[in-house]
């Protein structure tokens, strides 16, 4: 197979200062692929998720998406490659290719759900206001929620809350969605709705790197579960094996305790 | 089977008797006596010449004294606003050598007495008595006579403006700051630039931390406006019936009319300033939220009810 990965992470190392938070990380994920990230608290999952689309700086390595170098350019002379980082603006087009979803919503308050899927398209891509607004329209009915339009956040439900944010992620047609924790926040019976959404997105065919302990979503959904810990990745493989069938012995005890 | 309790119509409220609070009591007591007494010294004092307050109180000099008072108060207020805001966002920039230039600022605008500024400001005609513009050590474009263009009035809105700007600044760099982090998180992940972030997440948001101090701020460049006799500048309030007082060697009841005039001020804006606070308190705990009557409104106390914004307490700065 020579099909080109969405999502292709090499030789990736992440410093906090003295803390070497990322130690080499290798990651392939194909196009319409769902990869969930697991693994026990500070082991790197989100840090490696927040350098995918360069919310933080790497350190060393290289992140591809779909082909793209994110963050850098690089220009081989005589031989020898060397890096420029890319302008703020560059950066920024970059980003906007690469939907996010956090642990936190994040949605933002002053706005009516309408206005935060709205608000990229309408600043970003310089969208017409009516057609980002029926746009919008359009997204928010995906998730369900096309009756909450003009509801602002604090009148919604952290699930509901949750599933504007994917609707604000996707209006502005992402190639790529990162997932952070994205029920993690959530009252344990607003949980299902949100995964719901996630359910129907990857039947749908986009690519997705999830962070999650719902092992259950990982099982059903994922096309293959990577265990980190310590900042590096211990297993890559199918729920079956990852999951069911651990052979490394942090990974046996990390999902002896969450089953 | 026993008999299950059908349930009665309403409840009975409870309606108990206050405690009786004998401090509230005896306070009031103290209070009063003490008011009285506050009055008797004031009204039958012959030193503070009440006649004369009446007098001049609405005097054609003293009312166009505080017509200035309330002119530069205000344009001072517009020129620290917009200083305030540009060196704030400057700051938070990506720019270094902006950063540096807004730290600046700060620095000297706040490092030195507005008294100190104020009569440097005044002193500029005869410090540069031309003004060109050019290339430094080159040639000259445009020359004009400092006194023309900085006159005493100019000078006196100047300085003002210049030294509230830099306490302003403060006030809105920690209204952006108390946003959080995660807003620029989700805004910049959509790929929005640094400049959309601040002008469509940012400040709407950080509006509420920023708003009620600045109205503070103004109450509070109302009587610094006094001070521009550094300049010197004479037609605003405080100068004025100084003047009259020197002139009529009755020196106390002219100050009396400056303090009715700047109370009076002083009230009206402590009424907007507490509108201010009210609608920028939407959806705070503690807080009446109610149902909000306009969009306005309703935008704000989604912004108060989401806790996205750090209620900053310690806000009160002055110069």
């Amino acid at each position: 197979m020579t099909q080109q990965p969405m999502v292709d992470i090499r030789g990736v190392h992440k410093f906090f200062g003295d803390l070497h938070v990322l130690a080499g990380i290798d990651l392939q994920v194909a196009p319409g692929e769902v990869c969930v990230l697991m693994g026990p608290s500070g082991s790197g999952k989100s840090t490696l998720l927040r350098c995918i689309n360069e919310m933080e700086q790497i350190s060393a390595g290289r992140v591809y998406v779909d082909g793209m170098l994110m963050g850098l350019r690089e220009v081989v002379k005589d031989g020898r490659s060397v890096l420029y980082r890319l302008k703020d603006s560059e950066i920024a087009a970059q980003r906007s290719r690469i939907g996010m979803v956090f642990q936190r919503f994040n949605l933002f308050p002053h706005l009516t759900a309408v206005e935060n899927v709205m608000e990229a398209p309408v600043q970003v891509k310089k969208m017409p206001k009516p057609q980002a607004r029926e746009m919008a329209m359009t997204q928010l009915e995906r998730v369900g929620l096309s009756d909450r339009a003009d509801h602002y956040p604090a009148q919604l439900s952290g699930g509901q809350q949750q599933r504007v944010a994917i609707a604000r992620a996707l209006a502005m047609t992402p190639e790529l969605m990162l997932f952070d924790e994205p029920t993690s926040a959530l009252d344990p019976e607003l949980v299902g709705e949100v995964l719901g959404v996630m359910r129907e997105l990857a039947a749908s065919g986009m690519t997705m790197i999830v962070v999650t302990h719902e092992v259950g979503f990982a099982k059903e959904v994922a096309d293959h579960v990577v265990f980190m810990d310590g900042g590096v990745v211990i297993a890559d493989g199918s729920a079956a094996e990852t999951i069911e069938n651990p052979t490394h012995p942090r990974a046996v005890e990390f999902f002896g305790k969450v089953l | 089977m026993t008999d299950v309790p059908t349930p009665t119509g309403k409840p009975e409220l409870i309606k108990p008797k206050p405690v009786f609070r004998l401090d509230l009591w005896i306070w009031a007591g103290i209070v009063l006596v003490l008011g009285a007494m506050l009055v008797h010294a004031l009204f039958t004092n012959p030193n503070f010449r009440w006649d004369v307050v009446a007098q001049f109180l609405f005097d054609a000099r003293v009312i166009k004294g505080v017509g200035w008072t309330l002119l530069l108060t205000l344009a001072a207020m517009a020129i620290g606003i917009v200083l305030a805001v540009t060196t704030a966002v400057m700051r938070m920039g990506t720019n270094p050598v902006l950063r540096g230039v807004a730290w600046a600022y700060i620095w000297f605008f706040r490092g030195t007495p507005i008294y100190t500024q104020l009569v440097f400001w005044g002193l500029l005609p005869v410090l540069y008595p031309k003004l060109s513009l050019g290339v430094p050590f080159g040639p000259e474009f445009f020359v004009f006579t400092t006194q023309e263009v900085i006159n005493a009035a100019v000078a006196a809105i100047l300085g003002l403006g210049l030294n509230e700007g830099a306490y302003l600044s403060e006030i809105v760099r920690s209204g952006l700051n108390s946003v959080d982090k995660g807003q620029w998180e989700a805004a910049t992940a959509l790929g929005m630039r640094h400049g959309t972030v601040l002008r469509r997440i940012i400040i709407p948001q950080a509006m509420r931390v920023i708003v009620p101090p600045t109205g503070n701020e103004t109450i509070s460049m109302l009587k610094t406006t006094s001070l521009v006799l550094a300049v010197p500048f004479t037609y605003e309030l405080t100068f004025v019936t100084n003047a009259i007082g020197n002139k009529n060697f009755l020196p106390v009841p002219l100050l009396l009319v400056a303090v009715i005039h700047y109370l009076v001020i002083t009230s009206v804006l402590m009424v907007g300033q507490t509108h201010l606070e009210r609608y920028y308190g939407r959806g705070f705990e503690g807080q009446p939220s109610g149902r909000p009557q306009n969009k306005r409104a309703a935008r704000q106390q989604a912004i108060g009810a989401s806790g996205t914004v750090n209620d900053v307490t310690n806000l009160e700065v002055t110069p």
